[in-house]
């Protein structure tokens, strides 16, 4: 392709070719201190190419396409390239990745153990990581939570932050502003600003940690927390994992392990600044 | 009429794992992950010693349970419907 972008996250390298050299350029600035896949060669490759040819210069429109493609997917503006080359990376993991469990959850380290968050879209997950991973965790990703069968490790994936909506104004009081992106208005997940994790969510992505606790917040309700049985988690963590079906037997291995071993909490919470203090307090309680 | 007589899917074919209130069944086979309550457990582990009716099951598993034969017969065989249909035991 006429452009193109490499970079690894976490374990996984990536080849971003585009007809267009704008959503090139933002990617290399926002992604500016991540490394290229190992050996050069990427496990996956996105290519945001003209819906029709003419779409390349004509009020321009980008298709996601790459080894794994949604046949229907709705096609982007130009101004939204950063966000279909996000898109077209998450919908590679989702649709190709066998190496790992993959979960739909947000993770933190510290200690050398992870805290995975998973929920709903809204239930704050990606808020809350971001915020931990300014606040003395280390940030492991937003999107994706990598389970390792083998020895069952978690492995980060912090890829850049989606920030949406409501939560654009408090990390930008949180992170410096060479950290962001452009804010894209109306796209169908309404406004998002990208945000590069910290240095150290970079330097140290290529350690994995060892699960130690389980939360599933929710945003909007008065704080409570109950405990979860494994089987409850084990259910809901089969919903929130893109490929359970395809890894076979050693995905069942991977996630009967994680809730036998893992204590789970639901979390309700009215704020933020709620959510931590009790996020801090299950940890101390729990993780040990 | 005698009812029909199940046999289970070897006991190699599964994967079994009781975590709190439900347990998992890995079936190899299918590739599917069963999450069942009691008493499909149970009646897998009847099944190992041999293919058989309700009645028999219902015997089998009165041997180390207490349950009342005549409720239990019923409830028995329409969970081994829901077996045969999951793939996890068959007609002989």
């Amino acid at each position: 392709m006429k452009h193109h972008f490499d970079v690894r996250i976490g374990p996984v390298g990536f080849r971003i070719g585009s007809a267009w050299r704008r959503p090139v350029t933002e990617l290399a600035t926002l992604y500016a201190g991540y490394p290229g896949p190992d050996g050069g060669i990427a496990d996956f490759t996105v290519r945001l190419e003209p819906e029709r040819p003419w779409r390349r210069w004509l009020r321009p429109s980008i298709a996601i396409r790459g080894d794994f493609t949604l046949p229907d997917a709705a096609p982007l503006s130009l101004a939204h390239g950063l966000l279909a080359a996000e898109m077209g990376m998450n919908l590679q993991m989702a649709l190709g990745q066998r190496r790992f469990l993959l979960l739909h959850a947000s993770a933190v380290e510290r200690d050398g153990r992870a805290l995975l968050m998973t929920g709903h879209s809204g239930a704050g997950k990606s808020t809350l990581a971001a915020l931990l991973g300014e606040r003395g965790w280390r940030f492991m990703g937003d999107e994706f939570a990598l389970l390792e069968p083998d020895t069952g490790l978690l492995h980060a994936f912090p890829r850049l932050v989606s920030l949406k909506n409501g939560a654009i104004a408090q990390m930008e009081s949180e992170a410096a502003a060479e950290r962001f992106g452009p804010r894209l208005g109306a796209t169908p997940k309404g406004d998002i600003r990208h945000m590069r994790p910290n240095p150290r969510a970079i330097a140290e992505m290529g350690v994995p940690a060892r699960p130690a606790l389980i939360l599933f917040p929710r945003y909007g309700f008065e704080a409570a927390d109950r405990p979860m049985g494994a089987s409850e988690v084990f259910v809901r963590l089969t919903q929130a994992s893109t490929n359970y079906v395809a890894l076979g037997e050693a995905g069942f291995d991977a996630l009967s392990t994680l809730v036998r071993r893992v204590p789970a909490r639901a979390v309700d919470y009215p704020d933020t600044a709620t959510a931590l203090g009790m996020v801090e307090m299950l940890w101390a309680e729990l993780a040990g | 009429m005698p009812g029909p007589v199940y046999r289970a899917e070897p006991a190699a074919h599964r994967r079994h794992i009781a975590l709190d209130t439900l347990d998992l069944i890995y079936h190899r086979t299918s590739g599917i992950t069963h999450v069942v309550a009691e008493p499909v457990p149970q009646i897998l582990a009847a099944l190992e010693q041999g293919q058989a009716d309700v009645t028999e099951i219902v015997r089998r598993l009165a041997a180390t349970h207490e349950l009342n034969r005549g409720e239990a017969e019923p409830v028995i065989a329409a969970r081994l419907l829901e077996l045969e249909v999951a793939g996890l035991v068959a007609r002989a």
